[in-house]
């Protein structure tokens, strides 16, 4: 089948402003919208440039709007999405070539929310016991590959300059319900405050973008009644 | 050209890169540059499990993971090494731990553990449990936790900077040069060690489960700058990719009591490996679905067959097997576990294949999947110039890179994380330590020269050719004539083609003139390693008439130790020429014997 592929493209050493090129191309239903991209840059235009590697859903580069939706490239078949396929880049992060944005905004939000282990009692021997129960209290969380769909698909997070966004929250989420880490405190004082969970409205867009289905909304939900009650369970 | 000075600097931010960098940035002034974002590195896609000998939920110890390691590397891993990494596999699955990798648990709270192929209770031979796993993405949860370890720690990076170039000086690594992808600007890093952690080259075939990004480029470099790549006619195909995308599909689902079935309906692995069956070593379950596919057994004529784990199959099999749970009720799985365990596996199966695991069987088909060879180092990381293990002083490598050699001719599942983990982190040690007494070595008088003139002639080339044609056709031949199994004729034909491929490179060039973000030049020079490493491995391959591990030769179908028990060194010479040499394995306590699962 023949599929129409218009793609936002922007150099800005050449180009004054963005603008749509349109490419034809045959492709099968099973096709990547990512191996339609490489057969692009392959075949009609060289210059085409986005961030790809894994190519199966796991390394999180390809994240850009398709038909209007946050996806990654690389997990969207045609057949998900049918042979008329508009492909931009990410909103709320400036562009800086073709489908790449720069992502230097997203990441400084994930790194406010300290996303790393802290428990500064005496390490044991072998492992540090966790029940199964309080293991799956932060599993949802733990998936998140750091994609940038859901943060980028935020109403309060394009109409803010400092909102942290649903991704960093995640990050947040994934440590504050972990029992073993000891900084809950100290993280929930980060989402309280005024860049931080307040910001989230629950439109819910972010749940929707996630590409690992991760329960973005209801994270955000725990940490707000974490922060309200104080409670963890 | 911009140029930065630290003492070490780590190219390659996987488990292996972050590793490196977290132990070396203790006492070195380090930096990490990186190609991609460091949580999109290879290592996240890694599923089922690290091998540790745990010993959580059943007896096993070290000695039993060693073993298993050397008889998984048909006896060409290095003993020594082996049995250093199973040693320091248990302290480095606790510090994972400690660092807060989620691992999942056992009813009691410990690490939970699965069992893998080739991985057994040395005493009955049957599979044990022994990979540490947090459901089907251990390596996803290994690269995050590095990560923001190395974030805590306060780790330099320098994201999205390519590196093209080693500088070396009087014989010893003096920097490296890398191209910011932003900027397209040129900087140099000198530095007083480098270690290399750039990942494997698995897109050399055409059915991969390997990312984009892994195209070699450490050894490339490595290559170009005089040095010796080590085994590299040895790669291993993993049984399990997704029908025509090669996606993998963890071992880990017939760790947890899945079935290979061919197009008649038969669990063919019975025939192969009587003992362990479906969890016998990668080599030879790629190699009997290989034959049964070749035998007319694929299912409709086609090239592949069935994995299944629906759990009425995993029931009725675990029964035959005699499988039981440690409380010694026999295995029972449901759909719910299966989603529990492996629900990345079910996910990729549903979007790409549209089939659902717990009921429907995933066509399957071997994939490529691992460099066991590559840069030649001992077991501190420390690179290797030649047949007598000199130390080029300064160059570090770690991970799928390098070939210590742990995997000798085939590795064991579980295995490359640990890898990782272990030689990452003793990378890192040697290398600060070595920063501390060694000087700078003065940096060349141009240091970008090498690295420019290979993007220049790029730039002037003429255009006739299409990279993209060339890559393809690279993959194709390398799949059909150097993939599962070889033969001279084959071989031969494959280092024609690639020769010509070679020489048809030379007219391509690039459309995009600019500086920002060139990734149509970036992806012709990772092109440009694949061909050189493509070639590399082929002659690598022919010239070693035996069948061993991941080089299986219908020709030569045994094993040769009399002859064969031999590491492969090769070099490539400014004219192109090849040399090969040879050095020998290591053993220290287990003598080759014949190799069964």
């Amino acid at each position: 089948m023949e599929v129409t592929l218009k793609i936002f493209r922007y150099n800005p050493e050449k180009d004054k402003k963005p603008a749509y090129k349109t490419y034809k191309l045959e492709a099968i239903e099973m096709d990547r919208v990512l191996d339609l991209l490489e057969k692009v840059k392959g075949y009609q235009d060289g210059s085409l440039s986005f961030r790809r590697s894994c190519a199966h859903g796991i390394c999180g580069s390809d994240a850009m709007r398709i038909n209007g939706m946050n996806r990654l490239a690389c997990k969207t078949l045609v057949r998900d999405v049918g042979v008329k396929i508009t492909v931009e880049p990410l909103l709320g992060l400036p562009v800086m070539k073709d489908l790449i944005v720069d992502m230097e905004p997203f990441f400084a939000n994930y790194r406010s929310v300290k996303p790393w282990f802290i428990n500064n009692d005496p390490e044991p021997d072998k492992e540090r016991y966790q029940s199964p129960e309080a293991r799956l209290r932060f599993d949802d969380t733990t998936k998140c590959i750091l994609c940038a769909c859901c943060t980028t698909s935020c109403p309060s997070f394009w109409g803010s300059d400092d909102y942290i966004g649903p991704a960093a929250i995640v990050a947040a989420h994934r440590f504050i319900f972990d029992d073993r880490d000891l900084a809950a405190g100290e993280r929930l004082k980060i989402m309280n405050e005024v860049t931080g969970v307040h910001r989230c409205h629950t439109v819910f867009n972010c749940t929707m973008a996630c590409p690992r289905e991760i329960q973005i909304t209801r994270a955000i939900g725990e940490v707000k009644a974490a922060i309200s009650t104080g409670w963890l369970d | 050209m911009i140029t930065h000075q630290f003492e070490v600097l780590v190219v390659g931010a996987g488990g292996a890169g972050l590793m490196a960098g977290l132990y070396a940035s203790r006492s070195a002034k380090t930096a990490i540059i990186t190609k991609l974002y460091p949580t999109r590195s290879h290592t996240g896609t890694a599923q089922g499990g690290i091998g540790a000998a745990l010993g959580s939920q059943e007896e096993d110890h070290p000695e039993w993971h060693t073993y298993d390691t050397v008889k998984g590397s048909d006896y060409l891993g290095d003993q020594d090494a082996i049995e250093f990494m199973c040693n320091e596999a248990v302290p480095a699955v606790y510090e994972l731990e400690h660092m807060g990798l989620p691992f999942d648990r056992t009813p009691d709270g410990k690490i939970s553990q699965r069992p893998f192929g080739g991985h057994t209770n040395n005493v009955t031979g049957k599979p044990v449990r022994r990979a540490c796993h947090a459901a089907d993405r251990t390596g996803h949860m290994i690269l995050q936790t590095l990560y923001q370890q190395c974030m805590k720690n306060n780790v330099t990076f320098f994201d999205e900077f390519q590196a093209v170039d080693l500088l070396m000086v009087n014989g010893a690594a003096a920097g490296v040069v890398a191209i910011e992808l932003a900027t397209g600007e040129m900087h140099v890093f000198h530095a007083k060690a480098v270690i290399f952690a750039t990942g494997g080259h698995g897109r050399i075939w055409e059915i991969t489960s390997n990312a984009y990004a892994f195209t070699g480029d450490g050894p490339s470099m490595v290559m170009r700058r005089g040095l010796p790549l080590e085994d590299m006619e040895f790669f291993q195909f993993h049984p399990t990719g997704i029908y025509k995308l090669g996606i993998l599909i963890t071992e880990g689902v017939r760790g947890e009591g899945g079935i290979l079935i061919n197009g008649k309906g038969e669990r063919f692995m019975e025939k192969y490996a009587p003992n362990v069956k479906d969890l016998a070593s990668r080599d030879v379950v790629s190699r009997a679905i290989y034959k049964e596919i070749r035998d007319g057994n694929g299912v409709n004529g086609q090239n592949y067959v069935y994995l299944d784990v629906r759990p009425e199959s995993v029931n009725r099999y675990a029964a035959l097997d005699g499988r039981k749970n440690l409380d010694g009720t026999p295995l029972h799985l449901t759909g719910e576990d299966i989603l529990a365990k492996l629900p990345d596996i079910v996910d990729f199966c549903r979007v790409y294949l549209g089939v659902d695991p717990v009921t429907q069987l995933m066509p399957i088909q071997p994939t490529a999947h691992y460099a066991m060879g590559g840069i030649p180092t001992n077991m501190f990381g420390e690179t290797l110039s030649d047949e007598k293990n000199t130390v080029v002083p300064g160059l570090y490598a770690a991970g799928e890179c390098a070939c210590v050699s742990i995997h000798g001719a085939n590795r064991l599942g579980t295995n490359s994380l640990l890898d990782l983990v272990v030689f990452g982190k003793h990378a890192g040690l040697r290398a600060a330590e070595f920063a501390k007494t060694a000087d700078f070595q003065p940096l060349p008088d141009d240091p970008t020269g090498f690295a420019r003139a290979q993007f220049e002639r790029v730039r002037q080339a003429d255009g006739k050719e299409n990279a993209f044609d060339i890559s393809t056709t690279m993959k194709k031949v390398m799949f059909d004539d150097m993939g599962i199994f070889r033969s001279a004729k084959g071989m031969e034909n494959a280092l024609k083609v690639v020769r010509e491929l070679k020489q048809r490179f030379q007219h391509v060039t690039v459309t995009d003139t600019g500086k920002i973000f060139n990734m149509e030049m970036m992806n012709v020079w990772e092109l440009g390693n694949l061909l050189d490493l493509a070639e590399l491995t082929t002659v690598a391959a022919i010239a070693r008439t035996e069948s061993r591990g991941g080089h299986s030769r219908e020709d030569y179908p045994e094993r040769d130790d009399k002859n064969w028990l031999k590491h492969t060194l090769a070099w490539v010479h400014a004219d192109g020429s090849i040399d090969l040499k040879y050095k020998p394995v290591v053993i220290t306590r287990f003598e080759p014997k014949v190799r069964t699962y």
